[in-house]
């Protein structure tokens, strides 16, 4: 190999980097959507490299389902405390007090479709004209199609059929007043790309992505955290198992696996030989076989 | 992993074997989830499809599933324990045209799949003509179905001759032909029990150990400018860098540089990625460059070699690749993105458009159509600092935004 091979993770790294900058040279009120997961860290960590030893110039914006983990509130307010930036909450609580959504009901009710009204207000209160958020290209056969710079109308919506034109690393962020744009820097890295990253970079996570023992609830072949927003069937009942979490979301959504990948290097070794999606634990994803495309047309991240 | 990353397309006529083609690698190479599996099974069982259609692994959309065909590009990613893959999945359809120049932009390599028994169609030589025109420098030729024509050598001879002579009035320098069945597998990633005439690589194998890093220019350095960091807090009040990707050569901590357009000299001081110091920075590393000496330095400019520098034009010839459904004729005005600057522009003449069957020039029609390739001339509002495309691909392309809709119109790349 000469001096002048980056290796992939290099690579993938300075295009992230260029595209944040992108943002920030092309937009007026730039924002990162912030979840508190393992891929929005990475792009707020790779916000934090493009533009050292400056502050990041844009907000977090976290959507607040009210049906968190614990530890990931304490990690979000940490993480903001040390960037010195801005933190805007959007509330789906404010929203349901409001009357402005319906919270579904039932054993498998979820806050993760009311999330998208919440986003959307957030955006148009704030005027953003560009959110950041952390999604991928190998989690999902809609996400898969994504451009770098994804268009939303002025209802938010994403058209999938009629997607704008993205030629080389030539990004075009223009738009109508009103429209916005949904940027990914993360496009395209792979679920294993962020974890070696994150150990190459030695990025701080939640404690939820390690094993640990957790009351659990199994349902549908998933492994659900088992808590107060949680509806139990009559023949259902919390046990407690040794588990880690692949995706942070919505407490009454996101599955856990079983494992006993207590360090980066071990969660490395188990994502590397993985038979299933890390998204494959997740329910909203398995309400049909288009969930992830209908939502993400009505303005989801 | 001795090769790094492989950025490639699969291109070629509707149905000829694209979307299963990556079905098969990604299976073969063991890279589908079991989630996966179950879910395009399910879908397949629904559809009355025997076994599982590989296709629907990257045909993600309801509408593409719903009419079995591509619409829009999809990536897929794989990796095996030489190197690592970034596919672009393109569509077949004339009407999505732009959306495979979308996909194949940032193409190292593309594949273009030939279904054996119908040869060589249309959008294979649009497809083949915009490969070169992008500058992918490296083409798979893959004549699939080879099962529907008995593994015939002589088919296959037919189709690698009738592309032969196509292709020799391109310029790409490395094209490779492979007999294969993306079906049943035979050379994808496996060999072939069907055709023992062929000796050459499996697909997959060829992927893999196919060099590109050289298609790289180390030899001209160009850093345009895309944003300047003034972190404005109370450590670093006094700190000017400048944030950019590394378009072209290597630059070192110590070079003499200039900056155009000012045509003003400094001294590189120092180079970071994030807050690591490095020695030096080249493509496609984005880097913090800190200078000397305060000069007048800002987004769009540019800083290269006193004795290496790019032509300062505002006059082009260029080809183009209309993406637009409305029409295109001489006067009209544009937006035109060029690295980190935009410039105003109009089109000042249409010297031919090309007929993509035979390569032929029509000089006598002048309105550009959607999927046109053509050669124009742009005037722009104020000077651009380019290269010719084949020698540099970052500064020697761009786009055309139209001033009323905002959206792309047009991708060019710029012969000087
Ligand atoms: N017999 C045979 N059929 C194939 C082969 N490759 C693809 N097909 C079929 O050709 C049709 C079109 O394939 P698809 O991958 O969707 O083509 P695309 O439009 O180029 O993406 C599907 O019905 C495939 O099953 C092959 O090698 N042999
Ligand atoms: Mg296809």
């Amino acid at each position: 190999m000469s001096d002048y091979n980056l290796s992939h993770l290099d690579e993938l790294e300075a295009e992230g980097i260029y595209v944040l900058r992108e943002v920030a040279a092309q937009f007026e009120r730039p924002a990162i959507l912030f979840s508190g997961g393992k891929d929005s860290i990475c792009v707020t960590h790779l916000a934090r490299k493009a533009f050292a030893p400056a502050r990041i110039p844009m907000p977090l914006v976290h959507i607040d389902t009210g049906h968190n983990f614990p530890e990931t509130m304490q990690f979000r307010d940490d993480l903001v405390k040390e960037l010195g930036v801005q933190l805007i909450v959007g509330s789906v609580q404010d929203l349901i007090d409001r009357g402005e959504v319906t919270e579904e009901s039932g054993f498998n009710a979820s806050r993760n479709r009311i999330q998208t009204p919440t986003l959307i207000n957030t955006i148009e209160q704030h005027q953003f004209d560009a959110c950041c958020g952390g999604a991928r290209r190998d989690e999902e056969k809609a996400r898969a199609k994504e451009r770098f710079f994804s268009h939303r109308d002025d209802f938010s919506q994403w058209d999938p059929k009629n997607q704008r034109p993205e030629l080389w690393d030539l990004y075009n962020g223009q738009h109508q007043p009103g429209e916005h744009f949904r940027v990914f820097p993360l496009n395209n890295w792979t679920e294993l790309d962020i974890w070696n990253y994150i150990l190459r970079e030695n990025i701080a996570i939640p404690s939820l992505y390690f094993a640990h023992e957790r009351e659990v609830v199994r349902r549908n072949g998933q492994i659900l955290a088992y808590s107060e927003y949680l509806n139990l069937r009559p023949d259902e009942k919390p046990e407690t198992l040794q588990v880690r979490f692949r995706t942070l979301g919505d407490l009454t959504i996101t599955g856990a696996v079983e494992s006993d990948a207590d360090t980066l290097e071990k969660i490395i070794g188990e994502v590397a030989a993985a038979r299933k999606t890390e998204r494959g634990g997740r329910m909203d994803d398995k309400r049909s076989q288009s969930a992830m495309e209908d939502r993400k047309k009505e303005g989801y991240f | 992993m001795a090769q790094g990353l492989l950025r490639f397309i699969t291109a070629g006529s509707v149905d000829d074997g694209k979307s299963t083609l990556i079905g098969r690698l990604l299976y073969d190479s063991k890279t589908i989830f079991e989630d996966q599996l179950e879910s395009i099974e399910q879908a397949s069982t629904q559809r009355g499809t025997d076994g599982a259609d590989l296709s629907l692994l990257t045909d993600g959309l309801r509408a593409e599933r719903e009419q079995g065909i591509t619409i829009d590009v999809a990536y897929r990613y794989f990796a095996t324990p030489q190197r690592k893959f970034i596919i672009a999945d393109a569509p077949g359809h004339i009407q999505y045209t732009r959306n495979m120049v979308t996909g194949a932009s940032t193409a190292d390599l593309a594949i273009i799949l030939v279904d054996a028994r119908a040869g060589l169609l249309e959008q294979t030589h649009r497809h083949s003509f915009i490969t070169h025109l992008l500058g992918i420098k490296h083409m798979v030729v893959c004549v699939n179905k080879m099962d529907l024509v008995d593994w015939s050598q002589e088919r296959y001879d037919e189709i690698v001759d009738a592309f032969r002579s196509f292709s020799s009035r391109l310029d790409i320098p490395d094209i490779k032909f492979i007999p294969i069945s993306a079906l049943q597998g035979d050379n994808v990633v496996d060999r072939s029990e069907h055709m023992a005439w062929y000796d050459g690589p499996t697909l997959l194998h060829h992927l893999e150990h196919v060099h590109v890093a050289a298609d790289r220019n180390l030899q001209d350095c160009r850093f345009p400018v895309q944003y300047v960091i003034r972190p404005q807090t109370d450590a670093d009040r006094d700190f000017r860098g400048y944030a950019g990707r590394v378009a072209g050569g290597v630059f070192k901590v110590g070079d003499k540089v200039v900056a155009l357009p000012s045509g003003l000299s400094s001294t590189v001081t120092s180079i970071a990625v994030g807050d690591k110091q490095v020695e030096k920075a080249f493509p496609p590393q984005s880097v913090v460059m800190t200078l000397a000496n305060d000069i007048d330095l800002s987004r769009g400019d540019m800083l290269v070699r006193e004795n290496n520098q790019p032509d300062s034009m505002q006059d082009l010839d260029a080809r183009i690749c209309w993406l637009s459904e409305q029409p295109m004729r001489p006067g009209t005005r544009f937006e035109l993105r060029h690295t980190s600057r935009e410039a105003k522009a109009v089109v000042k003449e249409v010297v031919y458009k090309l007929d993509i069957n035979t390569l032929h020039r029509i000089e006598d029609d002048i309105e550009i159509v959607m999927n046109d390739i053509a050669r124009i001339r742009i005037r722009t509002a104020s000077p651009l600092l380019v290269d010719d495309y084949r020698r540099n691909r970052t500064t020697g392309s761009f786009i055309l935004v139209d001033p009323g809709t905002r959206l792309t119109v047009a991708a060019g790349v710029i012969y000087s």
